[in-house]
């Protein structure tokens, strides 16, 4: 199964956690510092897996954005970038051509994304298609759902003015 | 409202106020100031937006809390703030009935709960179950799901198991189809509900009668989907636990392996054939075909990585398989262009292994190549399956292969392979090493490596074969002292430890020395005061040995000449070199004598040293040793004066015998006088100093300690028979003074019966056995079981034969040829005991007490409980039969007991292996006929799935039961598989 999912930047900024096995705090924070080090360091043309603690981090690099996860000894790393790439390819239909800013600023946005496509660390919608109508669906249930509660808190406010 | 402007009012700095409410920074606001901020500012506006967030989440407004709790969650999965502290607050608001919120609250608790830390968890129980139940929008169970799988401990697992199972369960997805008018034919929480029911049949065991038969319906779903994350479930299960009692299922899986046309879910299934294979031969056999097929037509890599992994690891008798999986990992390791493929190619190769090791001589350029690949994972790989497949008759091509790729490497690397080299020869007490002149040779070659940061490494196994192979003493003194003479060396600081070692090994086997006023002259250049204290006081101490020794010989030298000029009646003026000749023959026959009768044991120093003056003619003059002695006086004087402690004391000590020596007249005489003083003057000091010396050091075992006799007065048993009495009390559970009477006991056994109280033993182990639960796992007798012999050849690895030869091949076509062939047997290596190496590996651990329970409890509802232990018994009679192993010399009574359950562990094993034997006497015709059977069998069920949904389900509920009538004398997985 994959333990967790981590989107760094070629900065090191960290721009999206994922953790599918309890980690603590202190030790997610170590995790993220450990691979970013390890991952950013090396170069191009070189192969997409680093062993790590027993694990294996297969990560892959998107424009500016290092997509990693983390995997048991005996998983199919090629597995991995095809689900890697699966999530890379939704979110570039979501937001329409994807940068690092989309992510940056709708990060909730993407977990929901990331919650369709995995579910406790296991792949479990394989349709683009399906991923992007759940995803549709739920943000038209949440648009309508805000529009009710902002003219209840105008109505609010305007009461108590 | 009112309310909230008085609070405002009375505590306006903590509590949460309207103005907090309205003029409340968005999400967006807090990204943009956290982005705008200069360099360095980031841990001051963390925290004061923290301080925001903590008064704003307290808000009773729910649209406040929701914006400060999306901060929070911003704040810690970005920057990694902890989050903990706030679970309460997403409690709150997870019963919000607006969607906004709810998904914001789950969110927030899904990154932030954690399973055993976040103690308000069990406050969600009543939330998630309402969200879970069918009525609720199919929303907000989908985030429950998510949450569970996700941060469930085991209670809420055991208590949330029975919402899941609506959810799991085809009727009720058909009715939430209905609400939500999917046109898909099952609810898509199906799979979610399949994966949550995974993550908590781990976690609580309890919960498998209930979840498990609901699991395996899914695997018939017509939803892809549902078969998708049912089977991922399965491979999860399979993979963690023990395997067996998955196999009726089997037939289930194959299904899908045929059918299936989805690579993930083919990929999920290869997982758990691979687990399957190794405990039933004719799914193996079955599993070639298809396997076959799908790296022959499969175009994804992924899954035709997974098939190549699937064939090397679960079928090593398939021979036609394994080559066409060799033949693909060939086209992966040949192929320029992605390096992924190449590294995983070498991967699949490890797990390929010795026993079938031509898959890896027919790569062997590519393996080799690959040691200078770009990529440091990949050379990693190539180093480590190249070490995996050394014997001891290729480790020389190897080694010298490496070590010379080495010198050409990058440091890391080049480290990387020593260390390699250095563990895999040092093995087990060196079993690998049949040439040790060769070896350190080796060893003294990669001291010369300029990257060469093992010294430690290489000291401790410099001296360690000192120690252990007589053999290898000449060479290991030739060795050390081309290390010792070179001035170069002594600059390196990595290479100190390594001259260390080499000034030790030729003080203490000087005798094997050439030429010893080069060696003192080595030991006492100039460049030696770059060395740290600790090197230079074993320089100074080996400069010690090497003078008490010259003078020594130089006596036994004298008295050789004196014996001889009396049986041959030479004159005194004759040339010393004739009297040494002489001298040489005359005691040459008592030497070759006792060597040839008793090996090397009998043969001490002075008889050893007799022979070298008669092979090498040594050829002590006065000269060279007033030669010696001035040397040692002048290099090591000024250091009497040294900072140091250790080197001080040393060079005193040498400087003392030479002032010694230097006052007794007779040196100062002619050579006449000084044979004449040797009784009484130098003769004496010297006899006493090389006594000092000869004692021969030797290695010490690591369980030296505990043959040591516990001394009279000591008692150990103490708490062991306070424990006979709290036992023969009553039933009372065992407290922490039990793990600590238990190691007093393991002691007690390793002293051979020493111990009186075999009575309070039995009843410790009677104790353990009924409650072998309370106990600590049994792991721990690893390294008791050192006392036992072992079935243990140290020169053949288990399954070398075969592959040996091909790797011959492969070393002389690809490696660095050797020079000589050595034809020599290997030579004595000192072993203390067979404890004194590594641990034997082929002892398997004993498996997690959780998850003997899971699978047993699978095992029941997958096969029922006839004809097996339940589980927990299982678990118990399976750890105290291994305890028992141990206990056996102690207790003989409880030995038929523990033979029993061995016997009930066994039982399936063999009853499966007499069918197959069955199987085999019924022939050809049987098979075949089983095999129509199978066939219809497709036939019917394909016609099921089309004439409907009910009847399908129907039949399915069938295919379900059977293995339950069918268990105990064969399981229903014969019927198909046959």
């Amino acid at each position: 199964m994959i333990h967790f999912v981590v989107l760094i930047s070629r900065q090191g900024k960290v721009r999206l956690t994922k953790w599918y096995s309890p980690y603590s705090q202190k030790e997610r924070t170590k995790v993220i510092r450990e691979l970013s080090g390890m991952i950013l360091a090396r170069g191009p043309k070189l192969c997409n897996f680093v062993e790590w603690k027993g694990y294996k981090v297969v990560y892959r690099r998107y424009a500016s954005l290092y997509f990693c996860m983390c995997i048991d000894a005996d998983d199919n790393e090629l597995e991995i970038l095809e689900i890697i790439h699966h999530f890379v390819e939704i979110l570039d239909r979501y937001f329409g051509s994807v940068c690092e800013l989309d992510l940056i600023f709708n990060f909730h946005k993407a977990y929901y994304i990331l919650d369709e496509i995995l579910i406790a660390g296991e792949l479990q919608e394989p349709s683009k298609k399906t991923v992007a109508r759940l995803i549709a669906a739920q943000d038209a249930l949440v648009e309508t759902a805000k529009e009710q509660a902002s003219s209840i808190s105008n109505m609010i406010a305007q009461a108590t003015k | 409202m009112a309310g909230g402007s008085s609070s405002s009012s009375s505590s306006s700095s903590t509590g949460p106020s309207l103005v907090d409410s309205l003029f409340q920074r968005s999400l967006d606001d807090l990204i943009k100031s956290l982005r705008s901020q200069p360099v360095g500012a980031e841990p001051a506006l963390l925290s004061r937006a923290l301080a925001e967030i903590r008064r704003e989440i307290r808000s009773p407004d729910p649209d406040t809390k929701a914006v400060a709790l999306q901060k929070l969650t911003y704040l810690s999965s970005i920057h990694g703030l902890d989050a903990s502290w706030a679970a309460f607050h997403a409690l709150e608001l997870l019963p919000s009935p607006s969607p906004l919120h709810k998904r914001l609250a789950y969110l927030a608790a899904s990154l932030s709960f954690h399973p055993s830390t976040t103690d308000v968890l069990p406050l969600a129980t009543h939330q998630l179950r309402k969200d879970l139940s069918p009525s609720s929008p199919p929303n907000f169970s989908s985030l429950a799901l998510h949450l569970l799988s996700l941060s469930a401990s085991p209670d809420l697992a055991r208590h949330l198991a029975p919402d899941i199972l609506p959810l799991l369960s085809p009727r009720a997805s058909s009715t939430t189809t209905n609400t939500k008018n999917n046109n898909n034919n099952s609810s898509p929480l199906r799979p979610k509900a399949a994966v949550a029911t995974l993550h908590a049949l781990s976690l609580c065991p309890d919960v498998v009668p209930l979840l498990v038969k609901p699991l395996v319906d899914c695997l018939s779903s017509p939803d892809p989907r549902v078969v998708s994350a049912a089977v991922g479930a399965f491979a999860e299960l399979v993979s963690a636990t023990d395997p067996s009692p998955y196999l009726p299922l089997a037939p289930e899986f194959y299904r899908l392996l045929t059918d299936s046309r989805n690579n993930w879910v083919l990929i999920k299934l290869l997982k758990i054939f691979a687990r399957l294979a190794p405990l039933e031969p004719r799914l193996a056999a079955r599993l070639v075909d298809p396997l076959c097929d799908l790296i022959r037509r499969s175009s994804a890599q992924s899954l035709v990585l997974e098939c190549v992994r699937t064939l090397f690891s679960g079928f090593p008798d398939h021979d036609r398989a394994l080559r066409l999986a060799v033949d693909k990992v060939k086209e992966f390791l040949t192929n320029d262009d992605d390096p992924n493929l190449r590294y995983l190619g070498l991967r699949a190769l490890t797990i390929l292994g010795p026993r079938n090791s031509w898959g890896v001589v027919e790569s062997r350029d590519s393996v080799i190549q690959s040691l200078a690949d770009p990529d440091p994972n990949i050379r990693h790989e190539a180093l480590r399956l190249i070490m995996g497949m050394v014997f001891d008759t290729n480790v020389v091509e190897i080694s010298v292969m490496l070590v010379n790729y080495a010198m050409k490497s990058d440091p890391v690397f080049a480290n990387e392979m020593l260390d390699a080299v250095l563990t895999t020869c040092g093995r087990n007490v060196y079993e690998l090493i049949v040439d040790f002149d060769w070896y350190v040779s080796l060893l003294g070659e990669m001291a010369r490596n300029p990257h060469c940061a093992k010294g430690e490494e290489i000291e401790r196994q410099l001296v360690d074969i000192g120690l252990r192979v007589r053999d290898a003493r000449p060479e290991l003194v030739r060795v050390a002292r081309d290390l010792l003479i070179d001035p170069a060396l002594l600059g390196n600081p990595f290479l100190w430890r390594i001259l260390s070692a080499a000034a030790w090994v030729s003080g203490e086997y000087v005798e094997f020395s050439t030429n010893w006023l080069e060696l003192v002259e080595a030991l006492l250049q100039p460049r030696t005061s770059l060395l740290p204290p600790l090197v230079r006081a074993v320089y100074i101490q080996a400069v010690f040995k090497v003078l008490a020794f010259c003078f020594s010989s130089y006596i036994d030298q004298l008295e050789a000449s004196q014996v001889s000029s009396l049986g041959h009646s030479t004159t005194v003026g004759g040339s010393t070199i004739e009297c040494n000749a002489a001298s040489a023959n005359c005691l040459s026959d008592d030497i070759t004598g006792t060597e040839s009768a008793d090996g090397f044991a009998t043969a001490d120093k002075p008889a050893s040293l007799l022979s070298l003056l008669e092979k090498k003619d040594p050829f002590f003059t006065r000269e060279s040793l007033k030669r010696i002695l001035y040397l040692i006086e002048t290099a090591v004087g000024p250091l009497s004066e040294n900072d140091d402690v250790e080197v001080q004391e040393r060079a005193r000590n040498v400087l003392g015998l030479i002032h010694m020596l230097q006052e007794i007249p007779a040196w100062k005489t002619e050579e006449e006088g000084f044979k004449k003083d040797k009784d009484n003057g130098v003769g004496k000091i010297m006899n006493l100093m090389q006594a000092m010396f000869s004692e021969e050091i030797g290695p010490v075992s690591v369980n030296a300690q505990k043959r040591v006799p516990v001394p009279e007065g000591l008692v150990l048993e103490e708490n062991l028979s306070d424990l006979a009495m709290i036992l023969t009390e009553g039933d009372i559970a065992p407290s922490m003074s039990i793990s600590f009477t238990l190691r007093s006991h393991q002691h007690m056994e390793t002293k051979d019966e020493a111990a009186p109280s075999v009575q309070s033993t039995y009843l410790l182990a009677e104790h353990r056995k009924r409650h072998g639960l309370y106990y600590l796992p049994a792991e721990k007798d690893e390294t008791e079981l050192n006392d036992f012999p072992r079935a243990y050849d140290p020169l053949l690895p288990v399954s070398h034969s075969d592959a040996t030869e091909d790797l011959v091949k492969l070393t002389e076509q690809s490696l660095i040829p050797r020079k000589v062939k050595h034809t020599k047997p290997r030579p004595i290596v000192l072993k203390m005991d067979e404890g004194d190496g590594v641990l034997p590996s082929a002892l398997t651990t004993v498996k997690e007490s959780k998850d003997d329970m899971l699978s047993g409890a699978i095992h029941e509802v997958l096969l029922g409980n006839e004809g097996k232990p339940s589980s927990s018994q299982k678990g118990s009679s399976n750890k105290s039969s291994g305890r028992r192993m141990k206990g056996v010399s102690d207790n003989s009574e409880s030995v038929p007991q523990s033979k029993e359950n061995l016997d009930l562990g066994d039982r399936e094993n063999r009853s499966s292996s007499s069918r197959r034997s069955q199987h085999r006497s019924h022939g050809k015709g049987r098979h075949r006929s089983s095999q129509n059977n199978e066939e219809k069998e497709e036939k019917s069920h394909r016609n099921s799935t089309r004439s409907g949904h009910h009847h399908e389900r129907h039949e399915h509920r069938q295919r379900g039961e059977t293995p339950l009538n069918a268990v105990p004398q064969a399981p229903a997985i014969q019927d198909l598989l046959l």
